[in-house]
């Protein structure tokens, strides 16, 4: 079974976010594997083991993404790809078209990607692959297994859960609880080293259409700060009177 | 002027307000154009009045009883169909389970560009301009379609709605829906209360100090007399209190509701990205120090089995008297 595995390379969630001039600052960031990917990532591992076959992790992205490619390598992933996407004016229309180029052409039973990014969390990439392939898919999965040529699904529907059945091919998008990533060995850091990396650029593929993007940001910037809030004192019968007062009559939210 | 398509969405029987919200932002980039609603499902009738005081004047009924069920290739063929047929100069759709699975697709299909989870969406000198959260929240970008047709998704809870009253004229639209590659076997409804943690007006939300399952036992019956939603810290989901469905923060929702009660939760970085832009956040903790206090309106320094239910007690008594 030859399993693809789309992820990015996000600020690490502690990460604060500083704007210079209106853009966010990347110096100093720790970049990490964006959390929702690694399960994709972990699952593929898990069901290559249990199917065989080969897990391919792609990215697009300047030249520290190779980095996340490296770790999910150190996973266990087999071969990765990287799409150099510097000083390219993409956004997620560009960015499905992209991976479509990239992906038509190579043999696979199953796509993974995480269900958002835990940075511009606008999570369609994956659908609009799907799309873009014309193959099914499934998103905010939280359980999977394959039986030959069907995969068996359990997917997150704002807290209800579905169970959904598809053939192959099928693109599905991973959601918390679906597994626990593993976290790499230090055997898979140095197995990972001779694994191969392949380089291509976005000016290299064919596209039947233009990729360039169909939407821009104006403007970044920050929420307006809150002021400190109150913390209350004295008897605790009391700080709740004073709070359900508040509440009512200054925040007027009760 | 533009004629703006809206996706309408109910659940369990009952119209989501995000339709509405939609509705509300739909009417601003209309600027005088045809709002057009479209309701699926074969109960989808009940709700055309309603639809039709919010501002759509036309509403499209597509009843077909394989749509009562959500799957991608029949909501995407039903759309594809009302959109080939109204040829919409803009697009919204509820940034929900639904709307976040079908946007991009219907996206990808006609070449178009989305912006995801806005909430906010301005008219600017004839241009469309949405505002969106970015890392969860920790940041805002605003953002526009610059070649196609505007089309977002719209995040629950954040646009008001209004009243916007007119003629109405309902459409019965026939569709065609053939060869699903996805068969939904099953839905096992898991949401603990009635009220959607998206869509909450008043969200508690529980953490470690919540101890186990059990504790989070006064936290529901504080959200139930307010009407409210049970929400959880990464914290909770991760010692197995409760089901990761709940847990709000930058790998799990993000909410934004009126009223946000934090219960036995320190304040990561990652869970305040998740709702520290809630209306009033009242945080309760045993340590003074917690980082939650510093996002917080109003704080109590206590333990939360005692405060809880003494706020629920006195919330009753308040809300007598409303």
């Amino acid at each position: 079974m030859n399993i693809l595995v789309l992820i990015k390379q996000t600020f690490d969630t502690e990460e604060k976010i500083i704007l210079q001039k209106g853009i966010i600052n990347e110096d100093g960031v720790n970049f990490i594997i964006n959390p929702y990917d690694e399960f994709a990532i972990e699952e593929a591992i898990k069901l290559r083991d249990l199917h065989g076959g080969e897990v391919t992790v792609i990215t697009i992205g300047p030249e520290r993404a190779e980095n996340a490619l490296r770790t999910a390598l150190a996973m266990g992933a087999d071969k990765a790809i990287i799409i150099d996407g510097e000083d390219q004016d993409l956004d997620e229309y560009s960015i499905a078209k992209v991976l479509a180029a990239v992906v038509k052409g190579r043999e696979f039973d199953l796509i993974l990607s995480g269900n958002l990014g835990v940075d511009y969390g606008s999570g369609q990439v994956g659908p609009r692959l799907a799309e873009e392939l014309n193959i099914a898919q499934v998103t905010t999965i939280t359980y999977m297994e394959i039986n030959g040529e069907t995969a068996i699904i359990e997917r997150d529907a704002e807290g209800d859960k579905e169970l959904v059945e598809v053939s192959l091919p099928v693109l599905v998008t991973t959601q918390q609880g679906l597994n626990e990533p593993r976290y790499p060995s230090l055997p898979g850091i140095m197995k990972a080293k001779k694994k191969p990396i392949e380089r291509l650029k976005i000016d290299d593929l064919d596209f039947d259409d233009d990729i360039k993007a169909k939407t821009t940001v104006m403007e970044t910037y920050f929420p307006p700060k809150k002021n400190a809030g109150r913390i209350l004192n004295g008897d605790l019968k009391d700080q709740v009177t004073e709070i359900a007062n508040l509440l009512h009559s200054e925040a007027k939210v009760l | 002027m533009r004629k703006v398509l809206v996706l309408t969405e109910a659940k369990a029987g009952n119209l989501r307000s995000v339709s509405l919200e939609a509705l509300t932002a739909a009417h601003r980039i209309a600027e005088g154009g045809e709002i057009i609603a479209v309701a699926l499902g074969s109960d989808a009738n009940q709700f055309a009045n309603v639809l039709g005081k919010h501002g759509a004047k036309k509403i499209y009924i597509i009843g077909n009883k394989v749509l009562d069920v959500y799957t991608t290739d029949a909501y995407s063929q039903a759309l594809r169909q009302v959109i080939d047929v109204v040829q919409p100069d803009a697009i919204l759709m509820p940034h929900t389970a639904i709307g976040k699975d079908l946007a991009p697709r219907i996206a990808a299909r006609y070449g178009l560009g989305l912006v995801s989870d806005v909430i906010d969406v301005q008219v600017d000198n004839g241009d469309v301009i949405f505002t969106r959260p970015i890392y969860s929240g920790k940041a805002f970008e605003k953002k526009k379609v610059v070649s196609g047709i505007p089309f977002a998704t719209v995040r629950p809870n954040n646009i008001p709605v209004e009243e916007i009253s007119g003629t109405i004229e309902i459409l019965h639209f026939h569709v065609e829906i053939k060869d699903l590659r996805t068969i939904v076997k099953e839905v096992v409804h898991k949401t603990t209360g009635d009220v959607d943690l998206s869509e909450a007006k008043v969200v508690i939300s529980g953490g470690r100090g919540v101890k186990s399952a059990d504790g989070f036992k006064p936290l529901q019956e504080l959200a139930d007399i307010l009407d409210g939603a049970v929400g959880a810290s990464r914290g909770a989901c991760d010692a197995e209190y409760c089901d990761y469905s709940l847990q709000i923060g930058q790998t799990g929702k993000v909410v934004t509701p009126d009223l946000y009660i934090a219960c036995g939760i320190s304040g990561a970085i990652q869970h305040l990205a998740g709702m520290s832009n809630a209306k009033i956040v009242v945080a309760i903790n045993k340590d003074p120090e917690a980082p939650i206090f510093q996002v917080a309106d109003y704080g109590i320094v206590g333990d939360l089995f005692e405060v809880i239910p003494l706020l629920t007690e006195e919330f009753k008594k308040v809300l007598a008297h409303v």
